[in-house]
């Protein structure tokens, strides 16, 4: 067996896609999915799958990548640490291109500042070592699957006694923005596909809650385009049937309860906090940030950070409802104009694979 | 520094650089009959050496390629050095051999040069440009040759350079058993004329990949270009490499694969000419009027645009 | 969100740290967030440097043996929806197994 190659297998691709349109076609209009998690996003982008099951399943795409829904406050923020004298500011990779309010972390690197884009936090941790003159800071981002990642990060450098390693915490957890969502009676959602990897540290149980509130299906897939197929069929055969549990399809790696190890540290040093997100605002609980007792290595406090003018998200974006499903990107005022792949205003036009960038492309090349 | 020039360069040189080099006059007289090719190229690499190359290969292949696209064998190339002190002599004479072993295989002469030496932190250890001149053997290659309904072939798997290149980099912290395709195409292009083969265009997929060549085709001809991903080749290790980093292998560099749009008579005589230099040369597409912007066609017919890179690879998390 | 790719364990050393291979490439990364034993062989999820869970392999093959037979049933003309819900009521017949229990 080839864990990869054979959830790429065309034929069962193309099976399972024809099985979908055949079962979906009694239904009155296409079924509306979303993806919450950005990396589905990809996949459904990078394999083309909506094609394969156009007129039937509208993908919507949601909430889900760590990068597009950094509010303008907090790049910010990223930005006036990085310009600090003698700190070396570390990220994960391709936040540095987002756009804050001035500047970027990119152009700020072009500037002289040490910035540096890392493939994994462990190396914030190697850099502090071997700079004990400079203060390194982490700005940590990433949903569930991220922030144990940062826990173990926290737990090395306070047991090994590193004094010059400062967080700039900035994880966020899926529920939230999800019942933000919900929460519009107009929501125009049938099901969702779940994160693959979210789910894999967080359990198939915790959605058991959200299925039950929504009143809608979940599946829970792997990010492979088989997975995604698989899952879209489940969504369709519970939408006919008005059911809405939790379906795991990515049971190769998701158990019931998770990662228990892994959720057990990221509770030892973070708490919920409220978070703004690009596009919904500020939810509650929706983020975490470092409990009290580690406020020394935390960036946020230890620096002052200059209280800007809250930079406001503009108002007359309307990427809550395009995450809600309700309204096209066409239909914003911003759409094209002050809005766009390079100058950014919203989640959907941040990322590559957001719905605006996507109607944006696809409008540009008039196809 | 003479004595630098003198023992090392002139040295190193020494069979490639022929009696036009040795006069050591302000500039190099050449003896050429038109029309003529020209090009230049600063090359930039970072480790010095890599699996399949080194910095010397890639700056005499780059300019050599560059030449060969446009249907022209190179005949003499200038080779200006920025060196930051401190580097190891021995590392420079390692470079410039690989350097001149290249031009010696393709019959072309180095006749100047320059060298600049640079106070330590200036450069990061060395810098070459090449720049050449070139015959050009047939004529009328290029874009403006580009037309709706040519085919597109590609000479062999993509993103090997670019590969090789990312894993040498120390955080990533990856060994693969892999090799740069760095490498001249001169050899591929003669033998391409030779076979009377026509091409309207060819382009090597050096920075920003097969990806960018594509689009620039696009774009500089106002047609669609439609590739089936099916058919171009990626090794394991390159896909590899790019699902732990979510980069795309359309997007990663290549010394030595370049993309060749022909009529649809030259197609199969130039696939031929192609295979003979490389098993996993292929007809991947073509030109349409009737498309705009580029399209990968997957294994299972969807479609979608790939666009071109947006300048550095920064690895993705989502 | 959440790049990962399943990777096989080749080697672990003293410090908790696995060697993996993904399609010819290895590298070096930590067992830290795993509690189950790994064993070389083993196939792993990577993200970021850090191994998160093991993949259960049987279970990988029977989704896909499910998926085939539902591919199988299309190639011969049935739509078939016996298999109800697939995953609710037949599928968690057939892959009783919980990963991890």
């Amino acid at each position: 067996m080839d864990l990869i190659n054979d959830y790429r297998n065309s034929e069962l691709i193309l099976a399972l896609a024809k099985q979908i349109k055949a079962e979906a076609a009694t239904l009155s209009r296409p079924i509306n999915i979303m993806e919450i998690c950005g990396g589905h996003t990809h996949s459904i982008m990078k394999f083309a799958l909506g094609e394969l099951v156009e007129g039937v399943v509208n993908f919507i795409h949601g909430p889900g990548c760590p990068v597009c829904i950094m509010p303008v406050s907090r790049i910010d923020e990223a930005c006036e640490l990085a310009s600090m004298q003698g700190v070396i500011f570390c990220t994960l990779a391709d936040m540095l291109r987002v756009p804050g309010s001035h500047t970027s972390l990119l152009k700020l690197r072009g500037l002289g500042h040490d910035i540096r884009a890392l493939y994994t936090p462990l190396d914030a941790l190697k850099i502090a070592r071997q700079n004990p003159d400079k203060n390194v800071i982490f700005f940590a981002i990433g949903f569930e699957t991220t922030t144990p990642m940062s826990a173990v990060i926290i737990q090395k450098a306070l047991d090994e006694g590193v004094k010059n390693l400062y967080f700039h915490i900035n994880h966020v957890t899926v529920p939230a923005p999800l019942r933000a969502i919900m929460a519009d009676k107009n929501v125009n959602i049938d099901g969702f596909l779940g994160p693959s990897h979210v789910s894999v540290i967080v359990g198939s149980n915790a959605y058991k809650e959200l299925a039950l509130e929504f009143k809608r299906p979940i599946a829970i897939s792997g990010f492979e385009p088989v997975d995604v197929m698989a899952s879209v069929l489940n969504l369709i055969r519970q939408h006919k049937r008005a059911s809405f549990e939790v379906f795991n399809e990515y049971k190769r790696a998701v158990s019931a309860q998770g990662n228990v190890k892994a959720k057990e540290l990221v509770a030892k040093y973070m708490r919920p906090c409220t978070f703004e997100w690009r596009g919904l605002g500020e939810i509650d609980d929706s983020g975490l940030c470092l409990k009290d007792e580690y406020v020394s290595i935390d960036a946020r406090r230890v620096f002052a950070l200059q209280k800007e003018q809250a930079t406001k998200e503009a108002k007359a974006c309307i990427c809550g409802q395009i995450l809600r499903g309700v309204s096209k990107p066409p239909e914003c005022a911003l759409f094209a104009k002050a809005c766009t792949p390079n100058s950014p205003v919203g989640a959907c036009m941040v990322s590559s694979e957001g719905a605006c960038a996507a109607y944006y492309k696809y409008q540009r090349r008039g196809a | 520094m003479e004595a630098l020039i003198n023992s090392v360069i002139f040295e190193a040189f020494s069979e490639v650089g022929g009696e036009i080099l040795k006069q050591a006059n302000d500039s190099a007289i050449l003896n050429l009959s038109s029309p003529l090719a020209f090009s230049t190229d600063s090359f930039v690499v970072s480790p010095l050496f890599f699996a399949g190359g080194d910095i010397g290969k890639i700056a005499a292949c780059g300019t050599i390629n560059d030449l060969a696209m446009v249907g022209a064998r190179a005949k003499y190339l200038s080779c200006a050095l920025i060196l930051e002190e401190g580097l190891l002599l021995g590392t420079l004479k390692a470079v410039l051999a690989s350097l001149a072993s290249e031009c010696a295989k393709a019959g072309v002469k180095v006749v100047c040069g320059d060298t600049k030496v640079l106070p330590r932190g200036k450069c990061d250890s060395m810098f070459i440009n090449t720049s050449g001149v070139a015959e050009v053997l047939c004529e009328g290659v290029g874009v403006q040759s580009l037309k709706d309904g040519a085919k597109l072939l590609l000479s062999g798997d993509i993103g090997r350079h670019g590969a090789v290149v990312l894993s040498a980099r120390e955080e990533f912290e990856i060994s693969a058993d892999l090799k740069s395709d760095c490498k001249s195409l001169l050899g591929v292009v003669m033998a391409l004329i030779e076979a009377g083969v026509k091409p309207l265009c060819m382009r090597d997929a050096t920075r920003g990949g097969l990806s960018a060549v594509l689009n620039e085709l696009s774009r500089a001809s106002g047609l669609g270009v439609v590739v089936r991903e099916a058919d171009i080749a990626i090794s394991d290790e390159v896909l590899g490499i790019c699902e732990i980093f979510g980069f795309e292998p359309f997007e990663l560099a290549n010394e030595g694969t370049f993309v060749l749009a022909v009529s649809p008579d030259d197609e199969q005589k130039a696939l031929e000419v192609l295979r003979k230099f490389n098993p996993f040369a292929a007809y991947i597409g073509e030109l349409s009027v009737r498309r705009s912007g580029v399209i990968l066609q997957s294994r299972y017919g969807t479609q979608r645009f790939l666009e071109p890179p947006k300048g550095e690879l920064l690895p993705r998390i989502c | 969100m959440c790049l990962s790719i399943p990777s096989k364990v080749i080697e672990i050393d003293e410090n908790n740290y696995a060697t993996v291979e993904t399609l010819g490439v290895k590298r070096q990364v930590t067992l830290d967030l795993i509690a189950e034993p790994v064993s070389v062989g083993d196939y792993v999820l990577i993200h970021v440097g850090f191994a998160m869970e093991k993949i259960d392999t049987k279970i990988a093959l029977e989704s896909l043996e499910l998926y085939r037979q539902i591919a199988e049933d299309m190639e011969s003309g049935v739509i078939d929806e016996r298999e109800g819900d697939m995953g609710l009521a037949s599928l968690s017949d057939r892959l009783s197994t919980q990963k991890g229990e």
